[in-house]
């Protein structure tokens, strides 16, 4: 049998660090709320083409993306906390997805996955929105056409990373309202 | 039926109408004067042609053809005997309007504005020309041979990185 310390046991969280004792344990509340979001991101898959069928597969057992904690995939954008849009976004989509995307709650991360929605991929086109930071903002980008699931899981991984590490207050910050600002939103 | 015996039906509805007659790969394929584009389509689909399932419109620019910039393609089938039928109408560009097929197939409908939508091509008597897939906003119609095919909002390819 494999002799393994709890400590590497992917299914247990790391604590974040702080001041330990006997019956207590001190740290920040940005670290606390940014372990507990970090591993319960509510991803909305807005899945409009090829790169949708990836994200299928990375949903799928085999890549089992509920191993980092986003198994409860929210099609509603009130719930959600990720917005993975994957796929081409045609001109006429683009007020749809700026419209979902100010429906989610605070706090609310954007991943744009494929070329498509990054920067329009091989559709430089009349009809094709040339990558969906156009319109909204977006944390992670991940590349590819389409990306492997391992690519959207690496993706995914970045994204946790900044969540644990956004201070509480953030999204309340001016640079933030500044950059919302810059797209027209609220 | 065979291809004679609906082009010998045509010529003698059109006369002078019947512009041109051709069959590419088997397709008859006739061009008749735009004015009489309504009176064509209900002739091949009431009269003994019978073709009673009009499959598509599109349009054509042909921006080499003076005053014949813009043409109207109409593809028709007979279910029954498996034949098929092309009628092309040709117009010029700075007046692209021909009368509507809705009032002959209902499905014509959605196809016209399709067409109008790419083409700019006006369907006289159609009762609801407007853009079907591209943004309400855009002031263009993009399958004419007159615009560059990449997008003008682009700023992040230029020639220094792409060698054009
Ligand atoms: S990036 Fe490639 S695979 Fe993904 S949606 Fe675009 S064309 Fe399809």
């Amino acid at each position: 049998m494999i002799d393994m310390e709890v400590k590497d046991k992917p299914t247990i969280v790391q604590a974040p660090e702080g001041e330990k004792g006997e019956g207590f344990f001190l740290t920040s509340m940005s670290a606390a709320v940014g372990l507990a979001r970090k591993n319960s991101l509510w991803p909305l898959p807005f899945a409009t083409s090829c790169c949708g069928i990836e994200f299928m597969a990375t949903m799928g057992s085999h890549y089992d993306f509920a191993r980092f904690g986003a198994e409860r995939v929210s099609f509603s954008a009130r719930q959600a906390d990720l917005l993975m849009v994957m796929g081409t976004i045609a001109k006429k989509m683009a007020p749809v997805l700026k419209q979902v995307y100010t429906q989610m709650a605070e706090p609310r991360w954007v991943m744009a996955v494929g070329a498509c929605a990054s920067s329009g991929g091989i559709f430089d086109t009349y009809s094709v929105l040339q990558g969906i930071d156009k319109v909204i903002p977006v944390d992670v980008y991940v590349p590819g056409c389409p990306p492997r699931p391992e690519q959207i899981i690496d993706g995914l991984m970045k994204i946790q990373e900044l969540v644990a590490n956004e201070s509480i207050r953030r999204r309340y910050s001016p640079e933030y309202k500044e950059l919302l600002a810059s797209y027209g939103i609220e | 039926m065979t291809n004679e015996f609906v082009a010998e039906n045509l010529q003698a509805f059109l006369g002078d109408a019947l512009l041109h007659i051709e069959e590419p790969h088997g397709l008859l394929t006739i061009v008749v004067h735009r004015s009489r584009i309504t009176d064509v389509l209900k002739h091949l689909k009431n009269s003994e042609l019978n073709f009673i399932f009009l499959t598509d419109i599109t349009g054509v620019h042909y921006p080499n053809y003076p005053q014949n910039e813009l043409c109207a393609v109409y593809h028709l089938h007979n279910l029954e005997k498996n034949i098929r039928i092309r009628v092309k109408a040709f117009m010029p560009i700075e007046n692209p309007t021909i009368d509507t097929a809705t009032t002959v197939f209902r499905t014509a409908n959605w196809m016209e504005r399709e067409t109008f939508d790419f083409f700019g091509i006006v369907f006289k008597g159609h009762p609801n020309l407007v853009r079907i897939l591209n943004i309400d906003e855009m002031d263009y119609f993009p399958m004419r041979k007159e615009y560059p095919l990449e997008d003008g909002t682009r700023t992040d390819k230029d020639d220094s990185m792409f060698g054009r």
